[in-house]
């Protein structure tokens, strides 16, 4: 097969393209200009392009950079500040992987002639009981990404690799090593790739939207702190609030950005049984039944029910933030997901 | 089958430059700043390179002063420009222009759809107020020729007090820049543009410019650019300017054919494609090498790819350090849409272009092009899904 293979330069990606040359494909590497200046040193930095040039160098095989900074720039970082403005959490990898990997990238690698995208994404794509192929979580479950490649169609799977996906993050490193790959070593890439920790979310969405100052109130609706920028609280949230008095810790349970107002309780008050949803969508067939629903990149599933447009929690939890991805699982499998909804008032 | 068409941005070394090079890195090792006889053959060596490269440049070998390369010349041209006093440049400058410019609160004169500087607007700018004016003479990209003589008319009538700067970097292999560039102050050029090793290039500063320099600590270049010059490079730059000029009006004619059969049988080719800069049908005041061309319903990037794949080397728009193609401030200057500019493709021809490259080139580029333009029709861009 001819495998364009996604190298962004970090070392599980230079695995994959390791490992898709080994498997006797004929393999390109292409790095994707996403974002950031020449001298940036965040994502798709120059070093990080280097990095991905000089692996495909050692593996001896060709490597290209396409620019779709157009595109990131339309798709994933105006979203990203839209959603800041109404309130909402964004889900930057998952659009990202939504409209340039699986959209923009593979129509162009379908242009180019080639068979098969892939990537150094730790997810599998396993065959569901209808047959068709269906994104399922990655072996090594510490590293999973199958939540940010939740989308994926049967149509797109079918054109997609994710060579490191059956094996563990020590193995790649240590496959990686072996190689003598310069990428060995190098640190895992931050959450958001297009904020720098030195600058932070606050600073970049100050350069593009206006931060307003909130009030912090109790259930009761009693004053009992202030915060800089409400558009950056986010339901869950215990850190940064500067609240007076002491006692129990207290969260965010709520945000009203119509009045820049944020709500804290305690743990309790977080904890809800029903999730509103919308924008559900089933993989394949609607599932009735028990599944585990996952909230962000990083946790694990909980079981639940969905029904009547939202989800039913076996046990309490968290309230998600509105706009938050929720992904749902039935063992291995992604069977569907759907955007974490805002409550009713008094609902 | 191979076809290099990325002249404009490096071209192959003259065999004579890279013979001439070789003794200053052997046996001709000495570093000309020196007293004794091993500084002395160093040194006679850089002379005879200033003298043939003045004459080459209808200068006086006292005016040039050797710099890295042609981004050095102009940023030495630009540098120093002091607060109060105007700086100006063409819209399409070069970045090593450009960006100086900008950094020395420069304003930018637009262009013409052709691609030529608005000489009204030009006027217009002019007062006793500007200090330097920087017009290129022949355009990297897209291979205009400024009307040079015209624009150091204007700047001697209307701002008498400004120095007039031209890149001649993409001029000197098809342009007699000593005619060309005769009015202007300051005058760059880079070796490797013209048969020359990469890493050196002059600016020519006539009598009595005062030039701020970019380099001390040494004295060098009668102070105006420190450091040990760079002997096998100079040596080179020289050996081919001789053979450029001498083989200059030969090549013109022959590489001006290859070009017109080129261009001409892709625009007969692919309907629809458009022609950079050209009004009314006319490529005169354009380089004899350069083609440029915008495909409509193609990614340059995607284009390029596929045709890197088939031996033919070209490019889009100038690349920045990652690699990633920008779109050009060339085309958006010239008015070009930006969707067309997405599809703009150089093809730039040299000294080594032989007429195999360009039927390798019309064999191949047509297909290519067809492929990616049915691709994109049989699916809407991303910016179209739902």
């Amino acid at each position: 097969m001819r495998v364009l293979v996604a190298m962004s330069g970090g070392v599980d990606s230079s695995v994959a393209a390791a490992l898709c040359r080994d498997q006797g494909h004929e393999v390109v590497g292409v790095t994707l200009k996403l974002w950031g200046g020449e001298s940036d040193s965040g994502c798709c930095s120059v070093a990080d392009v280097e990095d991905a040039r000089r692996v495909a160098d050692q593996l001896d095989i060709e490597h290209h950079v396409f620019n779709f900074g157009d595109e990131f720039t339309e798709w994933v970082v105006d979203p990203y500040v839209a959603a800041h403005e109404a309130g909402h959490t964004p889900n930057p990898c998952v659009e990202c992987n939504r409209h340039i990997k699986f959209d923009r990238l593979l129509d162009r690698a379908d242009a180019l002639g080639f068979d098969t995208v892939a990537t150094g994404h730790y997810a599998r794509i396993m065959a569901a009981a209808d047959g068709a192929p269906r994104v399922a979580r990655g072996l090594d479950r510490a590293k999973d990404q199958s939540y940010v490649l939740h989308m994926l169609s049967p149509e797109q799977l079918d054109r997609v690799l994710f060579p490191v996906g059956d094996r563990t993050k020590t193995e790649i490193r240590s496959i990686a090593a072996g190689l003598g790959l310069r990428t060995a070593a190098k640190p895992d890439s931050q959450d958001v790739c297009f904020i720098t920790k030195a600058d932070g979310r606050q600073r970049f969405l100050s350069e593009r939207m206006t931060l307003r100052p909130g009030q912090v109130v109790d259930l009761q609706g009693q004053p009992v702190g202030e915060v800089d920028s409400v558009q950056l609280v986010t339901i869950g949230q215990r850190r940064g609030l500067e609240l007076s008095g002491g006692g129990e810790r207290r969260y965010v349970v709520a945000t009203d950005l119509s009045r820049d107002r944020v709500t804290v309780g305690g743990m309790k008050d977080l904890m809800t049984d029903v999730q509103p949803i919308d924008a559900l969508e089933w993989a394949g067939a609607k599932v009735v039944g028990r599944l585990g629903a996952q909230c962000n990149a990083h946790g694990s599933a909980q079981p639940g029910f969905v029904t009547h447009g939202q989800l039913s929690w076996e046990q309490p939890q968290r309230r998600v933030a509105p706009g938050q991805s929720i992904v749902f699982y039935q063992d291995e499998l992604v069977v569907g997901a759907a955007l974490a909804a805002a409550e009713q008032p008094n609902g | 089958m191979s076809a290099y068409l990325d002249h404009a941005a490096t071209t192959p070394m003259r065999p004579e430059a890279l013979e001439a090079m070789l003794p200053a890195l052997g046996d001709l090792f000495g570093n000309p700043s020196g007293g004794h006889r091993v500084a002395r053959r160093a040194q006679r060596l850089v002379d005879d390179a200033r003298e043939d490269l003045a004459d080459a440049l209808g200068a006086h070998p006292g005016e040039l002063i050797f710099t890295s390369g042609g981004t050095e010349a102009d940023n030495l041209a630009v540098h120093g420009q002091r607060e109060g006093r105007r700086v100006l440049c063409s819209a399409v400058e070069h970045h090593a222009v450009l960006d100086p410019v900008l950094l020395a609160g420069g304003e930018i004169v637009p262009v013409t759809e052709a691609g030529l500087v608005d000489l009204d607007a030009l006027a217009a700018a002019l007062d006793p107020s500007v200090a330097l004016v920087s017009v290129m003479l022949a355009n990297n990209e897209i291979g205009t020729v400024q009307p040079l003589a015209a624009v150091a008319e204007l700047v001697r009538r209307h701002a008498p007090n400004a120095r007039l700067h031209t890149d001649a970097v993409n001029a000197f292999s098809w342009a007699d820049v000593a005619s060309a560039a005769s009015g202007a102050d300051l005058i760059s050029v880079s070796a490797h543009k013209f048969g020359g090793p990469k890493g050196v290039g002059a600016l020519v500063a006539r009598r009595g410019v005062q030039l701020s320099p970019l380099l001390v600590g040494g004295g060098q270049e009668r102070e105006r650019r420190a450091g040990t010059p760079n002997v096998a490079g100079i040596v080179a730059m020289a050996a081919a300017a001789r053979v450029t000029v001498e083989s200059r009006d030969q090549m013109v004619a022959t590489i001006a054919a290859r070009r017109d059969r080129l261009v001409d049988g892709l625009l007969t080719a692919l309907p629809g494609t458009v022609e950079t800069a050209v009004v009314a049908g006319s490529r005169a005041h354009k380089v004899a090498a350069s083609g440029h061309l915008c495909f409509p319903g193609v990614e340059s990037e995607a284009l390029l790819f596929l045709l890197d794949r088939e031996n033919i080397s070209a490019s889009a728009a100038s690349s920045c350090a990652s690699g990633a193609i920008q779109t050009s401030h060339v085309l958006l200057a010239l008015g070009v849409p930006p969707d067309l500019a997405k599809g703009a493709v150089r093809l730039s021809l040299g000294w080594s272009t032989t007429d195999a490259e360009i039927d390798h080139a019309l064999a191949v580029i047509p297909d290519s092009v067809r492929r990616l333009q049915s691709h994109a029709a049989q699916r809407p861009m991303v910016g179209a899904r739902s």
